[in-house]
Parts: C-alpha cells; structure tokens; sequence
C-alpha cells in the first residue's frame, strides 16, 4: 500500500501506518487493552466459571497485546519498500523466468 | 446448572455493549483497508491482481483465510463434535499434499505463463473455445458457493445476534461489495490476512477455555473414549466413520485416494479463488511460497477446531443427547455457537463474534474478487468487447462487482432452498474442480493433448459428474451423499482424462515451440523452477521444495501423535 510515484530511499510515516501489519497490530493492541482493562476490573465469578477458572478475558487481551505490539516493531523494523520498478523490468526482461512466445 | 438450563431455551449469544463495540471497530477497520487501498489503484491488474505486488506471506495467509470461511469453522467443528479427530483427514492428507505440490510442481507453470486467471491459462495452453466454456462454469460456479456463504451467515446472524434472514443477507452483501468495490483485490487479500489473526483469536480461546472445563486435553481423551463414540474418535485412522465404508481398508483407500487427491488437488491446484492469491504475489519465487506458508497454518488449524467440536461434544448437555442418539432441538451445526456460549465471557464474546463475522466475509470476498477477474478478463476483455483501453476495464471490474454482489444475495436464498448445505457444496465441487483437474493435470504433463482435447475433456468431466449425482439422489447408486460425491469426482477425472486423449488422436495439437513454458516436456528447468534463484529469494525459508517437505514432516508428525 505504499506510493508508488514517489520512490524515497526511506518509507515515510504513513506508508509505516498504513502497511497491512501495523493494520493488524492497531486492532490487536486495541483489542488487547480492552480486553486487559476489562479481565483486571471486570471479571465476575460467573465469568471465571465459564472458562474453567481462567481469567479469559486477561490472558487473551495480553497475547493480544504482545502480538499487536509484534506486528507494530515487525512493521517498523522492516518498512514497507514501494515497489522497484526498475529492478521488476529488469527481471521480467533478463531474469530467469523469461518466457518467450506469448505477450 | 441453572446457566444450563436457560443455554437450552435459546441459542441466542448474550452479547454485550462492550462485545457490539468490539465487532463494530472490526468492521471500521475492514472498510478503512479498502479506502486506504483504492488510493494505489491505477490500472485494472493493480484492481483485480493486486498488480502483482504482494509479499509472500500476505498471499500465504490469505490463500488459506480465502478457505476458511464459515462453512468450514461451523462444518469442521460439527464434524468434530460428531467424528473426533478423523476429522483432520479433511486438513492434513485431503489439503497438505496437494498445496505443496501446487507450489513446487504447477506454479511455476501458471505464474510463469503470465495468465491473469486460470481460465487463460487454458487459452495459453489449449485454445480460446477451452478459455471461454471454463470461465463460464467457474462465474457460475463462484455466483452460487458465494450464495451459500451468504445464506450460512445470515443463518448465524439470525441465530447469534436476532437479525431476520431478510435483513442480515442484504447487510452483509453490502459489507463485502463496499471493501472489494472500493479496494479491490488488494483490500479483499488484505482483509483476508486480517480475518485470519481474528479468527484465530475467536479459536483458540475457546479451545483453552472448554479444554480448562472439561480438565484438560487429559480429561477430554477419558470422556470421550467413555463416551457413544469410543476411542476410536480419538485415532485418524482407518476414518470408517467419515468414509462410511465399513472396511478398513477400502476406508483408507478411500481417504487417501478419494479425499487426499482427486477432491483435493481438484480444489486446491486449480481453484481461482485459491490459485488468484499466488498468481498476485511479488514475483514467482513468492507465487510458489503462497500455498506452502499457507499450508503450515493448515496443518495446526485443526488444533483449534476439531478439539473445540469434540470438548463441546462432552461439555454441552444438548449435544451429548444428540451424541447419545436422544431427542434434542440442536443439530451438531450449532456447535460453534454453542461453545462460544458456554465458555466465553462477554469481552471475549465480542472478539468471537467479530472473527465468525469475518470468516463468513471472508469466503465471500474470495468468490466475488475471482468472480469478478475471470468475468472481466476471460468473458468482458477477451471475448465481448475486447479491445478497449485498460481505463474501461477497471470500470467493467467495479461494475460486476456490484452484479456479483446482487446475483449472490439470489443464490444466497437459492442454497436456502436445499435441506443440508455440505451436500449442495460437495456436490458443486465434484462437478466444477474435478474435471478442470483431470484436463490440467493431463495437459499439463502430455504434450500432445489438443485444445478441442481440452474442452471436450472438460465437458465431458462436466457431464460424468452430473450424471453420478442425478444417480446417486434418485437411489440408482446406493451410496451416502459423501461416497457420491467422492464417486462423482472420480467419474469426473478419469472421463475427463479418457476423453481428452481420445480426442487428441484425432486433432491438430501446438508445436512444441507454442508449448514452451506450459508443459513438463517442452519447458526448460528454469521454467520448471529448478534453475538458479535471484538473490532476493535466497535462503533456506524461501526455498519451495525445502518449506514444502518441512510442512510435509510436520503433517506426518501430527498424523503419528494422532495415528
């Protein structure tokens, strides 16, 4: 999802904010603390019956919010690169996979 | 108990606030992916191929979310409810082998030919007459599963949350057409890989939690080897209880035969809805990976469901009476939903309901995203009106959108009309993957095979198919509606096979120079993809044939723990 006219050498902010992985990593961390909150404050007898004694709602908001928190570094530590249009010539034209015959 | 009790009266979730919060933020998120993807959408590959841009293991995880839909979370963990763990067969033999060799044997071919769709892979291949009779039965195949994802959520919407059949249906077609309108393929693929993490996020605490009621995986093995289905629910094989084959072996040959390859490498090598998602990765090295990360989720994802189906099966009174032979008002299709009750707390309950939602869309996306590719390529663009400018051709892709998205809503209350639904899709199956199967497979290791071969063969598969299955419902056949769609499928591949040969006697073929690329014997190890790898797919973990026979010890690792 990145820009595709502009080709900087670094990605900017929003092709970070708007990549797929910090999509998932904004749901997570928001499911995530929702659900934290929710198991710290809320939980009832009747709900730790349901889950055979587990807190459910802390445990799963917290992996979670780990994985949402992973996707986020995961996004950040390896940006999103706008695709090398040159570099995609070059290997449709030379590379291996060059087909001869149809189009 | 007295929680029991009332669980019996009504099947209806007791979804909160907080739970309704939950789903409605997932669906914000869902249409904000297809607004920030139409920003990148210039041209008509980029709308219905992703313009071939998407990292391997986007295209991995939506190659699987693509097939679990809710068909398959309500079907596989009423299938574990009611047959245990010989229910993995449909994961481990009936999808693993025939993923990994779509990634190591076939893709190279497809991506390779730079076919848009599968259907001109066809015309690449054998002929346009081929081209155009396969594009016309996927449309209408894909116009008629969508129906059924359709009508299945407005089942669960009518069943979890109150919503009238004649409401939910409307919604949610306007869901999916408002993320894939507006985003294309890129938003439906992206939205997959979404759907993905929240499903796993609605499986695997249910599995925790009714685990931790029934006392452990320790206490499940000891209520179920005492419970009507006896130990046997707990090993995969020989399956006589899925199969229905009273013989051991007849019933292994059948699941491996059968269920491990015609139904299997019939759906998974040349389903559209499947193969689309590799065919819009980066390059052909990321094509070939596509079904091999995907099959790595596949091989686990039974973890996470048919346990559920078999805790529920000992955990919920109302299914233990069904289990029992005993009179009761659920069938083993409320599975799911009856877990969710049982164990979720509200909190959970609404990240729950929001991945059911997902998954219905899921299934639906991927029919209307491949309907609309093959419609506007292999029928609009190369066949009505070719010749006009790539502009006209994304506007043609956003409109039948739309008409796929109303048709749909019809099919939807047509599957309303049949009495078990994995029949009515099993049936479908038989008659749509398995004869393309039989001509691509044939054609794609015998060289001489003709073009009139390949639609001829593909009709005739067609035909044999159908007929098998008008047999089987007016009882000529005396098999269960599982074996005839088994026995369908065979009938399918093998005339399918016969014809096509027969037929290449007596009709010109292509040279072998037309052919290159596109069969086994007139391609070159590089096309094969045996040849050397560019730099950028170097390593171990980007190696097809290394993850390939990685996922396969995996499967028969989980096949030993299980045998």
């Amino acid at each position: 999802m990145s820009d595709r006219n502009k080709a900087p050498a670094k990605a900017p902010l929003s092709a970070i904010l708007f990549d797929l992985r910090s999509v998932i990593g904004l749901l997570f961390v928001v499911y995530g603390l929702v659900l934290t909150i929710l198991g710290l404050i809320g939980t009832s007898a009747e709900d730790l019956a349901k889950a055979g004694g587990l807190d459910l709602n802390l445990w799963t908001g917290l992996v979670m919010l780990v994985v949402g928190i992973g996707f986020y570094i995961w996004a950040f530590a390896k940006p999103p690169l706008p695709p090398d249009l040159d570099h995609v010539d070059h290997y449709e034209e030379g590379g291996p996979m060059h087909m001869g015959g149809h189009h | 108990m007295e929680l029991l009790a009332q669980a019996q009266a009504d099947l209806r979730l007791d979804a909160n606030a907080l739970d309704y919060f939950l789903v409605a933020f997932y669906f914000v998120l869902v249409l904000g992916i297809g607004l920030v993807a139409r920003r990148s959408i210039s041209s008509s590959l980029d709308f219905l191929l992703s313009g071939r841009s998407l990292p391997a293991w986007v295209t991995g995880l939506a190659f699987i979310s693509a097939n679990l839909g809710a068909i398959e979370l309500i079907g596989m963990t009423a299938n574990g409810a009611q047959y245990g763990i010989p229910t993995a067969h449909y994961y481990w033999i009936g999808a693993v082998p025939a993923m990994v060799f779509l990634g190591i044997v076939m893709m190279p071919f497809y991506y390779g030919s730079k076919a848009r769709s599968v259907p001109e892979f066809l015309a690449i291949r054998f002929n346009r007459t081929t081209q155009r009779v396969q594009a016309v039965v996927f449309a209408l195949a894909s116009l008629l599963i969508a129906g059924v994802n359709l009508y299945a959520l407005g089942l669960v919407l009518e069943a979890l949350l109150g919503w009238r059949q004649s409401v939910a249906i409307p919604v949610a077609a306007l869901v999916v057409l408002s993320y894939t309108f507006l985003g294309g393929l890129s938003a439906a693929i992206y939205n997959e890989v979404l759907q993905f993490f929240v499903i796993l996020a609605l499986l695997i605490p249910v599995t925790i939690a009714g685990l931790a009621r029934v006392g452990g995986y320790a206490g499940l093995v000891e209520k179920v080897t005492a419970g009507p289905g006896g130990p046997e629910q707990l090993s995969s094989w020989p399956g006589t209880s899925i199969t229905e084959i009273a013989n051991p072996f007849l019933s292994v040959f059948g699941i491996v035969f059968g269920l491990g390859f015609v139904l299997s490498f019939g759906y998974w090598t040349t389903n559209f809805a499947e193969v689309q998602r590799a065919l819009s990765a980066k390059n052909v090295n990321a094509g070939r990976m596509t079904p091999i990360i995907g099959a790595f989720p596949k091989t686990l994802v039974p973890l996470v469901i048919v346990i559920p189906g078999m805790v529920a099966a000992v955990l919920i009174p109302q299914l233990v009476t069904l289990k029992a032979g005993g009179a009761t008002d659920v069938t083993y299709n409320n599975t799911l939903s009856l877990l969710m009750k049982e164990v979720l707390p509200n909190g959970v309950l609404g990240v729950a309901i929001a991945g059911l939602l997902a998954a219905f869309m899921a299934g639906m996306a991927a029919n209307v995203s491949s309907f609309n590719t093959v419609f506007t390529y292999d029928i609009w663009q190369d066949w009505v009106r070719p010749g006009r400018e790539d502009h006209y051709y994304l506007k043609v892709g956003r409109a039948v959108t739309i008409g796929g998205c109303v048709v749909a809503i019809f099919t939807a209350y047509l599957a309303g009309s049949f009495s078990n639904l994995m029949d009515y899709i099993q049936a479908l199956a038989s008659f749509f993957n398995a004869p393309l199967f039989a001509i691509f497979i044939f054609g794609l290791f015998y060289k001489k095979m003709t073009g009139t071969a390949g639609w001829t063969g593909l009709l005739a598969g067609v035909a044999s198919a159908v007929l098998v299955d008008l047999l089987v419902r007016a009882d000529i056949i005396n098999v269960s509606s599982q074996a005839g769609s088994f026995l369908g499928a065979s009938a399918a591949f093998i005339v399918g096979v016969i014809v096509a040969f027969v037929v290449s006697q007596f009709t010109p073929g292509k040279t072998d120079e037309e052919l290159s690329g596109l069969t086994w014997a007139t391609s070159t190890r590089e096309q094969r993809g045996q040849g050397a790898v560019a730099a950028e797919d170097a390593g171990w973990y980007k190696n097809p044939v290394i993850m390939g026979t990685a996922v396969l010890i995996l499967t028969l690792v989980l096949y030993i723990i299980w045998w």
